[in-house]
C-alpha cells in the first residue's frame, strides 16, 4: 500500500512522516513521533485524553486521520511547558492536585489551555461545558475546575 | 484493514467523479466525527476517503444579496459560531448543530455529515428542516436541490443518488419578527443522544403568529416535518389552545422506537411537552427577547 506523505508543522516544528490512510493522527503523533503525551482512552471520542489543537481549534486527535494535517498547524501537550518552565495550568495543576492518575491531564490540559486563549475569564458553567468531552475517573472534576478558574485568574492578573 | 486510498481534491468536480468511480466503496470525508468511528469498529470499510475540506464553497459561509445565507457542508460548529451574523439569524440552527458531542466534536462536526449520516436522532437537522433550509446536491448528472427534510430515507439511509455529494445548505432570507430554537430531551446535561428533539422556526407580528415550520427528531425513522402542528401555530397568539392543539399534532405524528433511552409512550409525551417550550423560546427571540 502506498503510503502517504504528510508535511504539517507540530509545536511549531516543521515535521513530515509517512502514513496510512486510515491512519489517525493520534496514531502517528504516539507511534511515528514519540509524541506519547497524548493519550489513547477511548478511540472514539468521548473521552477527550486525545486531545490536541488542529489550527488553535481543539479536536480529538482520535477522531482525525494523519492524512488531514498536510498544510495544518498541530499543537500538543509537549509544546505547552517553555522548555523547563511549566505552563501557569500546568503549575496550577500541581499545586491543587488537579490529577490523580495522570491519564486524562494532557487532554484536560490543551483543552484548557484552548478555552482561556478563547476566554480569559470563564464562568465556572462555562468551564464545566467547555471540559465535558474530557472524562476523568478519579479526581471527580472539582479540583480540575477549581484549578482552570484560579489559573484564569492569575493569568488575567499578570496580563493587567 | 483493507486497501483504503485517501484523496483529499480541491475542486468539487474531481470530488464527484472519484466518489462516482468508486462505485458505493467510497465515503465522504466531512468532520469524520462519525466516520472514524464507523471504521474504527469495522461497522464501514470504505475503499476510498474523499476528504471535501479543501472544497472552497463545502467550506464557506456566504451572506446573500437577499440577506439568506450558504453554508458549506462541511462547516464545523465552532466555524459556524464564529460568523459574526449567522447566529443572530439562526440561533436555532446554532444551537442544534452544537449540541453535538463535545467542544472537540464541535471543532470537527458539521451539519452535513450530520444529515448524511442519517441518524434519526441527528441533533441538528431538526433546527434546519425548521429553517426551510435547502440541501444543494451536485452529482455525476448535474446538480440538484432538496429540501432537508426529503434527504433522511431512514436509519443511516439518505435519499442522495449514488454519486451524489451533498455541497451546502441555503438558508432563506427572513422577515422581521422571525426566530428559531431547538430543544432536546436527554436524560443527562451533555453529550448524549436525543431521546427527543424538537426544532421550531417562526415569524411573530406582534403577539400573533404569522408563519411557522416545525420539525421532531428521534421519534421516528426520519427526522419530521410536522405540518399539522405548525398549522395549529400559524395565526394564534401562541395561547394555550394553539398550543396544545400543535403538541397534540406532535405527539400524533410520532412513530418512536422503544430503547434504553425512552419509551414510545415517554417519546410520544415528551414531542408535544417539548414543542411547547422550544416555540415559547423561538417566540421570544423573535420578539427581541
Amino acid at each position: 500500500m502506498a503510503k502517504i506523505h504528510v508535511t504539517t508543522t507540530i509545536n511549531g516544528e516543521p515535521t513530515e512522516f509517512l502514513c496510512e490512510p486510515h491512519h489517525t493522527m493520534l496514531d502517528v503523533l504516539r507511534d511515528n513521533l514519540g509524541l506519547t503525551g497524548s493519550k489513547e482512552g477511548c478511540g472514539s471520542g468521548d473521552c477527550g485524553a486525545c486531545s490536541i489543537t488542529l489550527d488553535d481549534r481543539l479536536v480529538c486527535s482520535c477522531l482525525m486521520l494523519a492524512a488531514e494535517a498536510e498544510g495544518h498547524e498541530i499543537e500538543t501537550i509537549e509544546g505547552m511547558a517553555d522548555g523547563d518552565k511549566l505552563h501557569p495550568l500546568q503549575q496550577k495543576f500541581l499545586e491543587m492536585a488537579a490529577l490523580q492518575c495522570g491519564i486524562c491531564t494532557p487532554g484536560v490540559l490543551v483543552a484548557a489551555d484552548a478555552l482561556l486563549k478563547k476566554n480569559p475569564n470563564p464562568s465556572e458553567t462555562e468551564v464545566r461545558y467547555w471540559l465535558a468531552g474530557n472524562l476523568c475517573r478519579c479526581t471527580g472534576y472539582d479540583k480540575i475546575v477549581r484549578a482552570v478558574l484560579e489559573t484564569a485568574a492569575e493569568m488575567r492578573g499578570a496580563a493587567e | 484493514m483493507t486497501e483504503i486510498q485517501y484523496v483529499a481534491p480541491s475542486t468539487l468536480d474531481e470530488a464527484i467523479s472519484a466518489y462516482a468511480a468508486a462505485d458505493g466503496a467510497a465515503r465522504i470525508l466531512a468532520g469524520g466525527t462519525d466516520l472514524l468511528v464507523q471504521m474504527r469498529s469495522g461497522m464501514v470499510k470504505p475503499g476510498l476517503i474523499v476528504d471535501i475540506k479543501k472544497i472552497g464553497e463545502m467550506s464557506a459561509i456566504e451572506e446573500l444579496p437577499d440577506g439568506g445565507f450558504r453554508v458549506g457542508a462541511a462547516v464545523s460548529g465552532a466555524v459556524l459560531e464564529e460568523h459574526p451574523k449567522f447566529g443572530k439569524v439562526w440561533p436555532g440552527v446554532l444551537e442544534g448543530l452544537n449540541l453535538i458531542g463535545s467542544t472537540q466534536v464541535q471543532g470537527r462536526a458539521s451539519a452535513g455529515g450530520n444529515l448524511c449520516n442519517g441518524s434519526p436522532a441527528a441533533d441538528s437537522v431538526p433546527a434546519l428542516v425548521a429553517a426551510g433550509a435547502i440541501a444543494n446536491i451536485k452529482g455525476p448528472k448535474g446538480s440538484r436541490e432538496l429540501p432537508v427534510e426529503n434527504v433522511p430515507a431512514g436509519p443511516g439511509k439518505t435519499n442522495l443518488e449514488p454519486g451524489e455529494i451533498l455541497v451546502s445548505f441555503t438558508f432563506p432570507a427572513r422577515p422581521k419578527g422571525s426566530s428559531d430554537a431547538y430543544l432536546r430531551m436527554i436524560p443527562r446535561t451533555e453529550m448524549d443522544i436525543a431521546v427527543v428533539g424538537c426544532g421550531v422556526s417562526l415569524t411573530m407580528d406582534g403577539d400573533t403568529c404569522t408563519a411557522a415550520r416545525v420539525s421532531l427528531g428521534a421519534v421516528a425513522p426520519t427526522v419530521l416535518l410536522v405540518e399539522d402542528a405548525a398549522k395549529a401555530l400559524i395565526g394564534s397568539t401562541l395561547d394555550d389552545a394553539a398550543l396544545d392543539k400543535a403538541a397534540a399534532a406532535c405527539s400524533a405524528a410520532c412513530n418512536p422506537i422503544d430503547d434504553k433511552r425512552g419509551t414510545v409512550a415517554y417519546r410520544t409525551k415528551v414531542a408535544g411537552v417539548l414543542l411547547k417550550r422550544t416555540a415559547a423560546i423561538a417566540a421570544d427571540r423573535a420578539k427581541g427577547g
